[in-house]
């Protein structure tokens, strides 16, 4: 049973980063209609980031803070103004083409930059830890939950009670009715990834303080996106959902049935099976709105 | 499709051709020549970039027809490729199949896999659909990682040379051969598909499938169809691959390969056998060209800055295809001919 419970909770966790990057997906998704493959990348640059502001320069938390946040608006204006603006109205292959271009360059970026390496600053942040009889929950667990939480309850009010949130959603219904109303589309567009970026640059830098960055962190970007098509593309709370489902249920089935497989490896395809079943069965996913097609 | 002044199809044969003047009959030939003395004057490093361009080539056609012309995404390309190669390398090594019968068995393998994962193209498309491959991708890998006492797994498995009647393609030069002959059929068949009913069918489907149906192109059929086709290249070109190195393992067809054939037909330009052809060529061509300049800038600025190009150039060269030439190297090559047809009388 503690063995059943460990990996509930080692899944949510997991389920938890799966959701960060999901979130910064949605919500790209929901303003622009454009796919952002880059998200896991924006995580990445963000543990990095974290890691100069933190380490190398040795500042204060407050101030890598707000750098990191900095540089996170910069980077979102610059790659939709530069990247994503000269592609409105392109197939949905260019701009998936276009946000996976984006994120070699990125990883060619932090390769150049920081080298590719391994990079931690454990204990630098503080860290939270809980413990429940004789189960640990990782730090990891309580932190990106955290920010998971305050990411969405504020990106729900942002888009239920102000102006700017009302045009974004408007935008993602109809981007011309919304342009003759008079509000203007690429702001909420480039507004729509600035947000995306600042969710991921934090998550990076959480991340990066409690278990590390290197690369392949990114690679959790491409497994998110089973959690963003279970959750309903269109759903921010339907994406922390099913990142914790699927955390849970990849860990859950790799802890029981890796020992039953000759090759193991389970976890690392876990999601895309899920992914599969979801498309066929349910494609709008749990929370999405079901799609109505018109010729 | 634009042919010089002054050419007139004057019965129904002519009007189909392929080739339709002297000029263009003359540049196929003298291009197939040169293919044939290739061996005498290039060397073997040459040659093995020209044979996995060949390939590469295949590949690509393949998923032209799925993507370019069909319009059903897929970024799981290198899986079906790995299912044909393995297919092919088992058939001939624990086997001892001949290679001539192991080809079509890994193309008519891959082929079915494709079926199997474009089943989902029949209700989702565009974004999800590119999920649905990705997904097929992984799985492919994992299968192949499963059945290890078959396949290797991540060991590897060592594939003969191919042989047909007593001759073993063991030379870089028969190889190349044996490659340029199939990748000319393979650039045929794949020019002429896309004119038959079904070509027409598939450009339907992309521009409009709801329309299409209404129209009583039956999408089951086509979409799957389409998904065949474009894996039985895949499947050529996988097993093509590892019979050239002799060896099969999972490190040939990494997701990354996917994405780049999917790069190659936006450089080269969608929807277009010569786009094909052009975005292979040119994206390899950039690659061995990152090789030869990656070391010389690693040993001037940074030791990671090889690794950092190579992901780097990659990536810029599709974002600039992306923003300044959607539609590839082969409109530009299209609008370059008509403009020098009409020169110096453009109007």
């Amino acid at each position: 049973m503690t063995f059943f419970l460990q990996l509930v909770i080692t899944g949510f966790a997991l389920g938890m980063v799966y959701a960060l990057v999901a979130i910064g997906f949605v919500i790209i998704l929901k303003c622009s209609e454009a796919f952002n493959i880059a998200q896991g990348h924006f995580v990445m640059i963000g543990g990095y980031l974290g890691y100069t502001f933190l380490v190398t320069f040795g500042l204060p938390i407050w101030a890598s803070l707000i750098l990191a946040i900095v540089a996170a608006i910069l980077m979102g204006l610059l790659i939709e103004r530069l990247a994503l603006r000269p592609l409105v109205g392109q197939p949905v292959l260019a701009v998936v083409m276009m946000t996976i271009a984006l994120s070699t360059v990125l990883e060619g970026v932090a390769t150049l930059v920081w080298g590719g390496e391994y990079k931690t600053y454990h204990g630098v942040l503080p860290t939270v830890n809980l413990q429940l009889g004789e189960l640990s929950i990782p730090s990891e667990t309580s932190i990106a939950m955290i920010v998971s939480i305050v990411a969405v309850a504020g990106l729900m009010l942002l888009f239920r009670y102000t102006r700017i949130g009302l045009a974004m959603r408007a935008t993602a219904d109809d981007e011309q009715v919304v342009q003759s109303a008079g509000v203007r589309v690429t702001t909420v567009y480039a507004l729509s990834w600035v947000i995306a970026s600042v969710v991921g640059v934090i998550g990076g830098i959480l991340l990066g303080g409690v278990s590390g960055v290197m690369i392949p962190l990114a690679q959790v970007g491409i497994k998110a996106f089973a959690v963003v098509l279970l959750g309903g593309v269109n759903s921010i709370v339907g994406a922390i959902v099913a990142g914790v489902i699927l955390g849970v249920l990849e860990n859950v089935a790799a802890g029981y049935l890796d020992p039953l497989l000759p090759g193991g490896g389970l976890a690392s395809v876990f999601p895309f099976m899920v992914m599969i079943v979801v498309l066929i069965f349910r494609p709008h996913g749990l929370f999405g709105l079901e799609r109505i097609e018109r010729i | 499709m634009s042919l010089p002044s002054g050419t007139f199809a004057q019965n129904y044969a002519q009007d189909v051709a392929i080739l339709r003047t002297k000029s263009q009959w003359f540049v196929l030939l003298a291009f197939l020549a040169f293919l044939l003395a290739c061996p005498l004057f290039f060397s073997d490093r040459i040659l093995t970039i020209m044979t996995i361009i060949g390939i590469t080539i295949i590949s690509v056609l393949g998923l032209n027809i799925l993507t370019g012309y069909c319009g059903q995404i897929s970024m799981g390309h290198a899986g079906f490729m790995a299912v044909g190669a393995y297919t092919s390398g088992i058939l001939t090594a624990k086997l001892a199949l001949p290679f001539w019968v192991a080809l079509p068995c890994a193309a008519l393998t891959a082929g079915m896999i494709g079926l199997i994962f474009g089943l989902p193209s029949l209700k989702i498309k565009g974004f999800y659909l590119i999920m649905a491959t990705i997904a097929a991708q992984f799985i492919i890998v994992w299968v192949i990682i499963q059945l290890r006492s078959i396949t290797g797994g991540p060991d590897g498995l060592s594939v003969p040379r191919p042989e047909i009647g007593g001759f073993v393609f063991k030379s870089k030069a028969s190889y190349f051969y044996l490659v340029m002959t199939i990748t000319c059929l393979a650039t045929f068949l794949a020019q002429n598909i896309v004119r038959t009913r079904a070509g027409r069918a598939f450009v339907a489907i992309r521009d409009n499938d709801l329309a299409a149906e209404v129209m009583g192109i039956n999408l089951w059929t086509y979409k799957l169809l389409a998904f065949f086709i474009g894996c039985v290249y895949a499947g050529v070109a996988g097993s093509l691959l590892v019979h050239y190195f002799a060896f099969a393992c999972l490190d040939q067809f990494p997701f990354m390969n996917s994405v780049w054939y999917l790069g190659m037909l936006i450089v080269g330009g969608m929807g277009s056998i010569p786009g094909a052809i052009f975005g292979a060529v040119s994206l390899k061509l950039l690659d061995e060209l990152v090789t030869v300049v990656g070391p010389i800038l690693s040993s001037i600025v940074a030791a990671q800055a090889a690794a950092s190009l190579a992901l780097i150039s990659r990536g810029a060269v599709i974002m600039l295809f992306l923003i300044f030439e959607p539609r590839g190297l082969a409109h530009r090559w299209d609008t370059i001919r008509a403009y020098y047809r009409l020169w110096p009388f453009s109007h």
